[in-house]
C-alpha cells in the first residue's frame, strides 16, 4: 500500500506565543517547532498500516526550508520516504496551498504510481483553516472524510469512523481515498535514537512548485486578551470546612 | 502569604538549590530578617535547578571543587534526599586510562573510595555495557544522585521556620538601586519587583543563568554565560524498569565521548558535553509563559546531538531502540574560567553573588557564601579560586566571557593538564617588554589577564651547556621546557633578568595610610621611609588572605606589591576596608609600573655599571629601597629576592621599560646575562628557597605560624584577623609546611617521572593518607625541579609532629607511590643561611 501523509510544521504548543510588532508573524525567537498534533497521528496510523499490511509511506509539507525538520523527524518514526514543497518563507493560503499539494501528489503518482491513502491531519495546529484536505480530495477527484478516528481495510475498501455525539458513524471509500485525521486514533511513538540516526539518511525530494493564490489573506495576527482566572483560597485545613460548605450551597450543590 | 515587605535586612534573588541552600545556612548561622525572591513557580522556578540530572561525582582535581562536592554530597546524604548509585568514568583510550590513574590519585588525595576496573569488571556492574570499545574504568562507589528541588524546599522550609524567611514565588526583579558610599563606593540599597520595592541592607544574586542581567542592573558584573548542555531521556527500557528504582545501576560517564548514561527510573538520560558550544544571550532566555518547558529547557536541536547518539548506542546497544521521550537543550552556568563566582561584588557593597554553581556543588558553596557573609571569609574551605574578585575588568566582559566558556565546555570531561594554558582571548594584557621577549623567543603563560614569559627559546643554547634534556614522558614534558632549568643553572652562576611587570601595585596614600596599612598586614609596615614589608594579610579567621610585599615610599604612602594571580582580590580587599573617614586614597600604579629583576652573583656587577650609587649591602641593604638612576632613566632599588641569589627588584616607568631592558641587557652581556621566564621565578628557584606561593602554600585554611612566616613578634596595632593569629602563636602549629625530596622519580615501568604539583597526596610509608588535627590533608602544593640542590622539590603541610627534617614519607602521582624525605621545615633546601642573598 501506498500512503501519503501531508504534514505542516507549526510552533510547538506549551508556550505563551508571541506575535511580531507588525502582526504578520509568529515570534519565533524562544519557540521550538513540531508537527501538528492531528497529523502526528495521522503518521503514525500510516506507519502502522504500511508495518501491518505492507507498502510504504511518503511524507510531504510545504514551506520554508527549516520545514526539512519535520520530514526528518516524520522519518525518523518511519516514513520511507520525504518531499518538501520549498516556499518562501511567506505564508500560503489554503487554496494556493492545496493547489501546490495537489499538483506535487499528480507528479508524484505519474512518477511512482497512485497512492492508495493519502492522510491529512484534520486541521493544522496553528491557522485551523480545516481546508487543504478537503481542497486536495476535490482537486484530485477522491473522496474524503474528515475527522477520522480509525481506519480498517478490506478488499480494497477503507472503513473509516469518527465520533459522533452518542457513538460512531462508519464510512466505507473506494481506495484511492483521503481522510482527515484527529488526534486520538492511536498513540504517536517517539522516535528512537537509530531511528533518529537512520533519519539523516532519508533523501528529501524538493519540488518547486508554484500556484495561484486564493482569495484568503492574512491582515495581522494579534493576541486575545488573556483570560484571568481567579483563586479563592477559602481556608486551609479544617478551618475552610465552613467556606467550602458556604459556597457548595450557594452553588446549590447542597 | 504575607504582606509584600518594604524593607529587609536580606534579599536573595533566585530560589533555586543555591538561594534556597543559602537561605538554609544563613539562617543556621543566625541571620534574620530574610526574603527569598524567584520569578518562577515553586518548588521548581524554572532554572537550571530544575533540569539537572542532579548526580555527584566526588573526584575532581582541583581542590575547591572536589571538597565542596563531598561538603554537598553530605549535606544532600544528611537530609536523606541522596542514594549512592556508584559511578563509573569508562576510559575508551590509553590517554584516558592514564587520566583514570590521575583520578585515583585525586580519589586518595580527597580520601575517596575508588577503584579501578577492568572491560569485564565494569560489565558486571553495568551489564548493558559494550565492555568492547572500552579499555577499562574508574569505579567510585560514592556517586551519588539526589533530589536538588526537594532539597531546595527542605532548606527554604528550614529558614521559614527557623527565622521567619518570607518567600516570594513568581516575583520578577526588575531593577536594583544603589546609594553612594564613602571612598566613592556605591552600596545596594533596594530591590525593586513588580510586587513592590524591598529596601535592603544585604542582596544575593543566585539567580543562575541571570545573574548577570540581575547584577547589571546595580551596575555589578557577575562573569557567567548561559550555556546549553544537550540532554535526552530514552526509554522505557525493561532492563532498567525491572529495577524498581530511580537508580539501580551506576552512572556511566563516557568520558571519551564527553557523554554521561544515567538512569532515571525505567529510562536513561544520555547528556553530552561534546556538542559545539552553543551559548545565548540571558534576554534569549524565555520568560516562564514563554516557555514550551520552563525557561531553561529550550527546543532541542538533534543536529547537535546526532554523534553522540551512535556512540552512545555504540557503548549500550539497548539505547538504540528506545524512545526519545524528552529532550533539551538545557541552560548551565558557565564562566570564564570554569569556576564558581562568590562572594561579594567588587563594583556594589552588600551586594553578593552566589551564581555558577551547579546542583553537585550547590549546598557546599551556599555554605561558602552564608559563612562569608557571616565571619568575612569563608571557614569550611578556602575559596580563591571562586572569588568573584578574582576577575580583572578585561575578564568581565561578553566577549571574553564567551570567548572562554565556548573554549572550556568541551573540556567538561577533558583531560585537564594542570599547567594548561589557554588558545584563545590571548595578549589582553602585554608587558612594555612584550616585543623585547617576542623576540627573544618567549614561550608565554598567561597569568589571568598577562602575559609572562615562562621560558625563553633564545636560551635553549644553555640546554645543551648544562646537560639537561627533555622529559621522558609527554604528560610531565606538557608545559614545560628543560630551558627552565638551563636558566635557573645560568641565574645562579651568572645573572638574570626578570620581567616582573606583571606585578599588581598598588599605593595608598593620605592621612590615614599608615595606619590603614598596619590595620591589613600582619608584620609592622609603620618603619623608615625606605623599608619594606613581606607580610600576610589574614581572613578575621587568622588564615591566610594575602601574601605580599609593602613598602613604605614615604611618610604618608605605602605601595603595595601584589601577584598577578591575586591582584583582583588584594585590590577588593582593600576597598572594602578602606577607612569610612576617606583618610586613604587607593591607587592602582600597576599599568604606569615596569618591574625588572635581576638576580644572580654577577648582579651587583651588571647594576653597578650602569649606576653611581653604593650598591654594596650598606648602601643598597637586603630589604631597602633605594631611589636610582640607572643608565640615565629613573629607577627605584629593591633589594629582595624570590629566586634565592641577590639582586633587585628594580621599578620604573612604564614607557621606560624597553631602555632598562636593553640596558641591563647590554651591561650584563660580558656577565652572562640571559633573561629568564617565570618557570624559574615561580617554580625553581622559589622552591629551591622553600618560598611560599599565594594560592598554592598559602590558603585560608593555614595561618603564619603554619606556613613558617609568623615573627618572633606581634606588632602592637590592630589588623584584621590579630585575635585569631594570637590564639594560632598560643596553640602552635597543627601542620607545618615542609619541602620535600623525591628520592627516585623511577616509576614501575622505569620511566622517570616528574609531579605537576596537582594535590598529589603525600602519604606513609605504608601508603596511609596523612590528615592532621583539623582534617587538613597532606598534599603537594607546588612541585619544581630544584636545579642546584639536584633534587626534585616538593612543597606541602605534614601534621606538626611529623614534620621533621630526614623523615621519609610517599608521595602519589599517576597511581604510583615514590618516596621522599623532608629536605627543609622552614628554611629552604639551597643555601639555607641565605649567604647568597646577603652577598
Amino acid at each position: 500500500m501506498r500512503i501519503l501523509v501531508c504534514v505542516k510544521r507549526v510552533p510547538a504548543p506549551g508556550a505563551k506565543i508571541l506575535v511580531t510588532e507588525d502582526g504578520q508573524d509568529v515570534d519565533a525567537a524562544h519557540l521550538g517547532f513540531t508537527t501538528s498534533p492531528h497529523e502526528e497521528c495521522a503518521l503514525e496510523e500510516a506507519v502502522q498500516i504500511a508495518e501491518r499490511e505492507g507498502g510504504e509511506v511518503t511524507v510531504l509539507t510545504l514551506g520554508e526550508a527549516a520545514a526539512e525538520e519535520q520530514l526528518r523527524y516524520a522519518a525518523s518514526v518511519g516514513a520511507h520516504n520525504a518531499v518538501l514543497i520549498p516556499t518562501d518563507g511567506e505564508p500560503w493560503d489554503p487554496q494556493r496551498t492545496a493547489r501546490a499539494i495537489s499538483q506535487a501528489i499528480t507528479d508524484l503518482e505519474a512518477a511512482d504510481g497512485a497512492f492508495d491513502l493519502i492522510l491529512f491531519g484534520n486541521e493544522s495546529a496553528d491557522s485551523g483553516g480545516f481546508q487543504v484536505g478537503v481542497r486536495c480530495a476535490y482537486a484530485l477527484g477522491r473522496p474524503i472524510v474528515n475527522g477520522i478516528k480509525g481506519i480498517e481495510f478490506a478488499d480494497g475498501v477503507a472503513s473509516a469512523r469518527r465520533e459522533i455525539d452518542g457513538g460512531y458513524e462508519v464510512y466505507e471509500v473506494p481506495l484511492p481515498a483521503v481522510f482527515g485525521v484527529k488526534e486520538g486514533i492511536n498513540l504517536p511513538r517517539y522516535p528512537t535514537m537509530k531511528g533518529r540516526l537512520a533519519s539523516k539518511k532519508v533523501e528529501v525530494a524538493s519540488m518547486e512548485l508554484q500556484a495561484d493564490s486564493g482569495g484568503l489573506a492574512r491582515v495581522r495576527l494579534h493576541r486575545p486578551e488573556e483570560q484571568v482566572s481567579e483563586t479563592v483560597i477559602l481556608g486551609t485545613g479544617a478551618d475552610a470546612a465552613g467556606a467550602v460548605c458556604d459556597l457548595l450551597e450557594e452553588l446549590g450543590v447542597l | 502569604m504575607s504582606e509584600f515587605p518594604t524593607r529587609a535586612n536580606v534579599v536573595v534573588i533566585g530560589a533555586g538549590i543555591v538561594g534556597n541552600c543559602l537561605v538554609g545556612h544563613l539562617a543556621e548561622l543566625g541571620w534574620t530578617d530574610m526574603v527569598l525572591l524567584d520569578k518562577g513557580p515553586l518548588p521548581n522556578p524554572g532554572g537550571s535547578t530544575g533540569h539537572a540530572s542532579n548526580f555527584i561525582f566526588p573526584v575532581d582535581h582541583n581542590k575547591e571543587m572536589a571538597l565542596l562536592g563531598v561538603q554537598s554530597a553530605n549535606q544532600y546524604r544528611d537530609m536523606n534526599l541522596s542514594v549512592d548509585s556508584g559511578g563509573i568514568e569508562v576510559a575508551r583510550t590509553q590517554e584516558r586510562m592514564d587520566e583514570l590513574q590521575r583520578r585515583m590519585t585525586s580519589a586518595k588525595a580527597w580520601g575517596v573510595e575508588a577503584q579501578l576496573l577492568t572491560p569485564t569488571e565494569v560489565k558486571e556492574l553495568v551489564p548493558f555495557i559494550n565492555e568492547e570499545v572500552i579499555l577499562g574504568g574508574f569505579y567510585c562507589p560514592s556517586v551519588s544522585v539526589v533530589d536538588s528541588l526537594e532539597t531546595g524546599t527542605v532548606m527554604r522550609k528550614l529558614a521559614i521556620e527557623k527565622t521567619g524567611l518570607q518567600v516570594f514565588a513568581n516575583t520578577e526583579v526588575l531593577d536594583l538601586e544603589t546609594t553612594d558610599a564613602p571612598n566613592g563606593a556605591t552600596k545596594i540599597s533596594a530591590v525593586v519587583t513588580d510586587k513592590g520595592t524591598i529596601e535592603a541592607e544585604y542582596v544575593v544574586i543566585a539567580c543562575g543563568v541571570w545573574a548577570n542581567k540581575v547584577a547589571m542592573m546595580a551596575g555589578a558584573t557577575i562573569p557567567l554565560v548561559p550555556a546549553v548542555h544537550q540532554m535526552a531521556d530514552v526509554g522505557p527500557m525493561d532492563v532498567l524498569a525491572e529495577t524498581n528504582n530511580e537508580i539501580g545501576y551506576p552512572i556511566v560517564r563516557d568520558m571519551d565521548t564527553f557523554c554521561y548514561e544515567r538512569q532515571s527510573a525505567g529510562s536513561m538520560e544520555v547528556g553530552s558535553y561534546a556538542h559545539r558550544p552553543i551559548l545565548h544571550h540571558p534576554d534569549e532566555i524565555p520568560s516562564n509563559e514563554e516557555a514550551a518547558l520552563s525557561p531553561t529547557e529550550m527546543p532541542f536541536t538533534p543536529d547537535d546531538f546526532d554523534d553522540q547518539m551512535e556512540q552512545a548506542i555504540e557503548l549500550m546497544d539497548m539505547l538504540g531502540d528506545a524512545e526519545i521521550k524528552y529532550a533539551i537543550n538545557g541552560l548551565l552556568s558557565l564562566t570564564p574560567d570554569a569556576m564558581p563566582c562568590l562572594g561579594e561584588t567588587t563594583e556594589v557593597r552588600n551586594l553578593w553573588s552566589a551564581a555558577a554553581v551547579w546542583v553537585k556543588e550547590g549546598p557546599g558553596m551556599a555554605q561558602v557564601v552564608a559563612e562569608w557573609m557571616t565571619y568575612g571569609y569563608p571557614r569550611v574551605i578556602d575559596a580563591h579560586g571562586a572569588d568573584i574578585a578574582r576577575f580583572y575588568a578585561a575578564e568581565r566582559g561578553d566577549d571574553h566571557i564567551w570567548a572562554r566558556a565556548e573554549e572550556h565546555f568541551n573540556k567538561t570531561y577533558g583531560i585537564v593538564h594542570p599547567a594548561e594554558q589557554w588558545e584563545g582571548r590571548r595578549d589582553l594584557v602585554k608587558s612594555p617588554l612584550y616585543e623585547r621577549e617576542v623576540a627573544l623567543g618567549a614561550y608565554f603563560f598567561q597569568a589571568r589577564v598577562w602575559e609572562r614569559p615562562q621560558w625563553y627559546e633564545s636560551n635553549a643554547d644553555l640546554v645543551e651547556r648544562y646537560g639537561l634534556s627533555e622529559r621522558e614522558v609527554e604528560w610531565d614534558n606538557r608545559w614545560w621546557s628543560p630551558i627552565i632549568d638551563a636558566e635557573h643553572l645560568n641565574m645562579r652562576e651568572n645573572v638574570g633578568m626578570v620581567d616582573l611587570s606583571a606585578f599588581q601595585i598598588f599605593e595608598l596614600s593620605g592621612p590615614g595610610a599608615i595606619q590603614f596599612a598596619e590595620y591589613l598586614a600582619v608584620n609592622k609596615v609603620d618603619k623608615p621611609v625606605g623599608s619594606s614589608t613581606y607580610t600576610p594579610w589574614l581572613t578575621p579567621d587568622g588564615g591566610f588572605h594575602s601574601d605580599l610585599t609593602m613598602l613604605r615610599t614615604g611618610e604618608d604612602t605605602v605601595r603595595i606589591v601584589t601577584g598577578a594571580f591575586d591582584g583582583g582580590r588584594d585590590e577588593f580587599w582593600i576597598k572594602k576596608y578602606l577607612p569610612e573617614d576617606e583618610s586613604v586614597t587607593f591607587a592602582n600604579l600597576t599599568m604606569s609600573t615596569c618591574t625588572i629583576g635581576l638576580w644572580g652573583p654577577k648582579a651587583p656587577a651588571v647594576l653597578g655599571a650602569l649606576t653611581d650609587i653604593d650598591l654594596s649591602q650598606e648602601g643598597s641593604k637586603y630589604g631597602s629601597l633605594v631611589n636610582a638612576e640607572i643608565a640615565g632613566i629613573p629607577c627605584t632599588l629593591f633589594r629582595i629576592s624570590y629566586v634565592g641569589d641577590t639582586g633587585w627588584e628594580i621599578y620604573t616607568g612604564w614607557d621606560n621599560g624597553v631602555a632598562l631592558w636593553d640596558a641591563l641587557a647590554e651591561a650584563g652581556a660580558d656577565h652572562g646575562i640571559r633573561p629568564v621566564g617565570i618557570g624559574v621565578y615561580g617554580g625553581t628557584g622559589r622552591m629551591e628557597k622553600g618560598y611560599r606561593l599565594m594560592g598554592a602554600e598559602l590558603e585560608s585554611e593555614y595561618n603564619p605560624v603554619e606556613a613558617g612566616l609568623a615573627r618572633p613578634k606581634v606588632k602592637a596595632a590592630d589588623f584584621i584577623g590579630k585575635e585569631a593569629y594570637l590564639a594560632a602563636r598560643e596553640a602552635g602549629p597543627a601542620a607545618t609546611a615542609c619541602t620535600f625530596t623525591v628520592d627516585d622519580l623511577t616509576d614501575s615501568q622505569g620511566r622517570q617521572r616528574y609531579m605537576q604539583g596537582g594535590n598529589e597526596p603525600i602519604l606513609t610509608l605504608d601508603g596511609e593518607r596523612i590528615e592532621d588535627s583539623h582534617g587538613r590533608v597532606s598534599r603537594v602544593t607546588s612541585a619544581a625541579m630544584g636545579p642546584s640542590v639536584g633534587s626534585y622539590l616538593l612543597l606541602g603541610y605534614l601534621p606538626t609532629e611529623l614534620a621533621e627534617v630526614g623523615a621519609k614519607f610517599q608521595v602519589m602521582y599517576m597511581n604510583e607511590l615514590f618516596p621522599i624525605t623532608v629536605a627543609a621545615t622552614s628554611g629552604s633546601a639551597f643555601d639555607p643561611d641565605d649567604t647568597r642573598l646577603k652577598s
